[in-house]
């Protein structure tokens, strides 16, 4: 039927266009211009110097593969402290209070990222809140920088994905049926076996999901290494934003861009087939 | 006489699997026609081919004398109630009956006229602002079939509309249903695998199975004088007895069946071949007098008694057979009766029919 | 271990005093932010020096509330510019999206339903970079070859829309998506029997069934684009949205202005957190 027909190219247009020219393309030219390096008079040519570059100087891959383990490393963090906040909204509270909680959780997130960052550089910095009451209570005699250091920076870092890990938990746990722990726990079961053998393998997809998207935010984020961490913070979409703004070497900053979407779609990829998921039903 | 509807010779293949096949009939104009069949003959198939939602592979359809092949649904003089009656939930009532008023852009003081009119008739009069969800199964029922009928369609398709609603309402509903379609004169074309529901409301009925009409007849007729095995089992209860076929009497067959033999009205049979011989339970004589002719007769031991008011039966045991359900009148005579009893059996020769 | 069964004294304590410990985790620096917008001080710091509006309606020339502040509010209103156009499109697009994906069936449909999820493991600031690219590559090809200079595609305000656009339609494909999926397609049908056309069935019964989930979209749209920071920090131009504003305060030093700011943000979001929630509940 013709009119079938129109209705789909009438869907399909807009949606096609939208991805082939805002992801296929740029994606490609990401590619393509990581590869072509610029002489000092200006003409371009095709090259791997930008990917030399990155592995002859250390201060590149070395940035570059702590920005990986960090990344993990808050990715782990956040799940360990979600887990139990899901768990007990969704099967400790008391039904009437766990939809409250639930929407209590949420509320930090809606609000921007640079003011939840900007709450913590109140509270951490040397003349900060925290300082203050220390110093009040007679806790410390001198105030303390408590920017500008790997520890804050993971804390934060945590604390700005925490909503992408625990929505996921949330809405797997509340998919668990209460009468499979009840009937482990009649069958003899202890605490451990069931949290091993029910409700961690239960929650394995929203984990995973979880999981991919702290992950990536992570090490996609430059608010957070950059205004908590500060200078020592060594983040690596920092090395991007100076070659792309401060030394205007967009084919190194392109090379740098390539490697980092790399990085995170192998490790996704390998979360994915270590746990036995794929990305379209981890999606749901 | 008008025929309002015609199939010719239509198939429909998906894949492999012939779901309609080389279906033809007519329905006159103001008829109540009934397609019967157990789920998946493929009446739903065809009804959705009428309604336009799916091409026949082959054949023709006519609505008033026009072929609709190729028309798409919503240029079709026919509407359609479905199975889940699909009410637009977001909508009231009154919009839900206007909306198709609404398409054929008619005047909104006379789409209120008309949709007043509909309610009335379905007996819902000022019902017009409800929600679909505040009404009962039985309200809603009603307001689909007002939905179809306001736009006074050639035809109205019906895909088993009782089906989800409990037994006491579907009696009731039946009752309305036939008595609305009177009134209107609309020709109903109702697909059912109830076959109470189909005798009971309708002009005529088409028996299907395996994607093939068995017998298009009136509801007496179906009842009485099945032309085939599967419509002497579908419709109603029965008793089927296997036999051998040993001769034939005019209209009668001799039939030999665990130990005995019986004269049975001939359906189609073959000589020297299995047959099943095919007794209602209604047809049964409960100790039949000795001076009856043309009646078989059998000895039989009640195994149980299924009591079920008017429907009650006895479950008798015939030695070396089968199973056999006879009707228990509810009467003085036969209250004496309990298991472990024997009994004496028989019909009239004609109250039975053999088929091979 | 859950709520019906039975655990012991101390269980229960712990597991209270954590989830406590993690609620004042999650809202103490959203707290401390909003308290100190309303210091009677030059700094967003303690001690408390009494309750003061300054930063909200001073019109200088020591202090400069926010509603005299010009340079922020310029910035807040091309966020707000940025974020109408932005959820229009991701609207229109992504409901087009979430109907070729549930409806219709083409060859590649599986391959292109991946490219959709894509830009969610794609870090925001590759997609920024990659737009960046593309568009500069486009624009001097079109100067090269034909001598146009197109402005659209130097970086500013479409191509910061571009940029947040191209991923948060993927969301907006997601949301509406779950619920078409729910659909009753008899509907359509039905009134396809009544003498509807396609497309007066999906604007009368699709669309109105969707309702509750495109305004929700709609508004989960806005919030994304409005606070967003990451693909927006290589796009921006000389008109900056107010994350990247914020940033660029906070980076070189901060005064309350910004918590006041920070404060009406948070006010403003909750609301339509809250209204979108409320709508969402309707719904079931």
């Amino acid at each position: 039927m013709a009119g079938k027909k129109l209705g789909f190219y009438v869907f399909f247009i807009p949606v096609f266009l939208w991805l082939f020219l805002l992801i296929v393309v740029p994606h490609i030219e990401l590619f393509l211009m990581s590869l072509r390096t610029e002489d000092w008079v200006g003409n371009t040519s095709w090259s791997l110097a930008n990917y030399k570059n990155f592995f002859s100087e250390p201060i590149y891959w070395l940035t570059f593969v702590r920005t990986a383990i960090y990344s993990i490393l808050v990715t782990c963090i956040t799940a360990i402290i979600a887990f139990p906040v899901a768990f007990f909204i969704t099967k400790v509270a008391n039904p009437r209070f766990s939809g409250f909680l639930a929407v209590l959780l949420l509320m930090p997130f809606w609000v921007s990222e640079l003011v939840r960052v900007y709450g913590w550089m109140i509270l951490l910095r040397e003349s900060g809140v925290i300082n203050h009451f220390l110093l009040q209570l007679g806790l410390i005699s001198k105030s303390v920088e408590m920017l500008y250091n790997d520890i804050s920076m993971v804390m934060v870092l945590v604390y700005t994905s925490m909503l992408f890990m625990v929505v996921p938990l949330l809405s797997v746990l509340e998919s668990l049926d209460d009468s499979l722990i009840e009937a482990a726990y009649d069958l003899g079961a202890s605490s451990w076996t069931i949290l091993t053998k029910i409700i961690l393998p239960h929650s394995k997809p929203g984990l995973t999901s979880g999981a991919i998207v702290v992950f990536m935010l992570t090490l996609g984020n430059y608010l957070t290494p950059n205004l908590i961490g500060g200078k020592s913070s060594l983040w690596f979409t920092e090395q991007i934003y100076t070659q792309f703004i401060a030394s205007f070497n967009w084919n190194q900053g392109a090379a740098f861009g390539f490697l980092l979407l790399a990085l995170s779609s192998l490790i996704i990829w390998i979360g994915l087939k270590l746990t036995r998921q794929n990305l379209t039903k981890v999606v749901q | 006489m008008v025929v309002d509807l015609k199939v010719e010779k239509v198939s429909k293949v998906f894949g492999t699997f012939k779901a309609v096949d080389e279906v033809s009939f007519e329905v006159v104009s103001g008829n109540f026609f009934s397609i019967l069949g157990p789920s998946g003959c493929g009446k739903t198939t065809l009804l959705r081919m009428i309604a336009g939602f799916l091409e026949p592979t082959e054949g023709q359809i006519y609505i008033r004398q026009k072929l609709v092949n190729g028309i798409p649904p919503n240029q079709r003089p026919v509407n359609l109630v479905f199975q889940n009656l699909a009410l637009f939930p977001m909508m009231n009532v009154f919009e839900n009956i206007a909306f198709g008023l609404k398409r054929r852009k008619v005047e909104k003081k006379v789409i209120e006229a008309k949709v007043k009119d509909i309610l009335a008739r379905v007996g819902l009069s000022g019902f017009e602002k409800k929600k679909i969800n505040e009404l009962s199964g039985g309200q809603k029922q009603r307001v689909a079939i007002a939905r179809a009928l306001v736009l006074e369609p050639s035809v109205l398709l019906l895909d088993e509309p009782l089906g989800a609603l409990d037994l006491k309402l579907r009696e009731q509903m039946k009752v309305e249903l036939k008595k609305l379609q009177a009134e209107v004169g609309t020709t109903f074309v109702y697909i059912t695998h109830d076959q109470s529901e189909a005798l009971v409301m309708s002009d005529f009925v088409a028996v299907m199975n395996k994607g093939r009409f068995e017998q298009i007849d009136t509801p007496q007729n179906l009842y009485r004088s099945p032309k085939t095995a599967f419509v002497a089992k579908f419709v109603g209860d029965n008793n089927a007895l296997e036999g051998e076929m040993l001769k034939k009497e005019g209209e009668m067959v001799l039939v030999s069946a665990y130990g005995h033999e019986f004269w049975v009205r001939a359906g189609s049979y073959r000589l020297g071949k299995k047959i099943s011989v095919f007794i209602r339970p209604e047809s049964f004589l409960l100790e039949p007098e000795e001076n009856l002719s043309k009646v078989n007769r059998l000895k039989v031991k009640i195994k149980d008694i299924l009591f079920d008011g008017a429907n009650s039966k006895l479950l008798c045991l015939l030695p070396a057979g089968p199973e056999i359900m006879v009707a228990l009148p509810q009467n003085k005579k036969f209250a004496h009766l309990k298991p472990g009893d024997d009994l004496n059996i028989g019909w009239f020769y004609e109250d039975s029919l053999a088929f091979s | 271990m859950i709520r019906t069964l039975p655990h012991s004294k101390s269980y229960s304590f712990l597991f209270k005093l954590y989830i406590v410990l993690f609620y004042i985790f999650l809202f103490a620096p959203l707290l401390i932010t909003c308290v100190l917008a309303f210091n009677n001080s030059d700094f967003p710091s303690l001690p408390w020096k009494g309750f003061s509006l300054d930063w909200f309606l001073a019109k200088g020339p020591d202090r400069v509330g926010i509603f005299y502040d010009s340079n922020n509010l310029r910035s807040i209103w091309v966020s707000i510019k940025t974020a109408l156009v932005v959820s229009f499109f991701s609207l229109v697009v992504g409901t087009m999206g979430a109907f070729l994906f549930e409806q219709e069936n083409f060859r590649f449909k599986q391959a292109l339903y991946m490219l959709t999820l894509a830009p969610l493991v794609i870090p925001g600031v590759i997609l920024g970079i990659s737009i960046l690219l593309a568009s500069n590559g486009l624009g001097v090809f079109l100067e090269n070859h034909f001598g146009w200079d197109v402005s659209l595609l130097a970086p500013g305000f479409w191509l910061v829309v571009l940029g947040q656009f191209s991923f948060i339609t993927t969301f907006v494909v997601l949301v509406v998506s779950a619920r078409l999926k729910k659909f009753d397609r008899t509907l359509e049908e039905a009134a396809l029997n009544l003498g509807a056309n396609r497309w007066q069935v999906i604007w009368h019964i699709t669309l109105r069934y969707l309702k509750p989930s495109l305004i929700g979209s709609g508004a989960v749209a806005f919030l994304m684009s409005f606070e967003n920071f990451n693909t927006t920090l290589f796009l921006v131009g000389s008109e900056p949205t107010l994350p990247i504003n914020l940033y660029l305060q906070v980076r070189d030093g901060s005064t309350p202005v910004i918590n006041a700011i920070s404060f009406l943000m948070i006010v403003f979001t909750s609301t339509l957190a809250l209204i979108n929630l409320y709508f969402s509940h309707k719904k079931e």
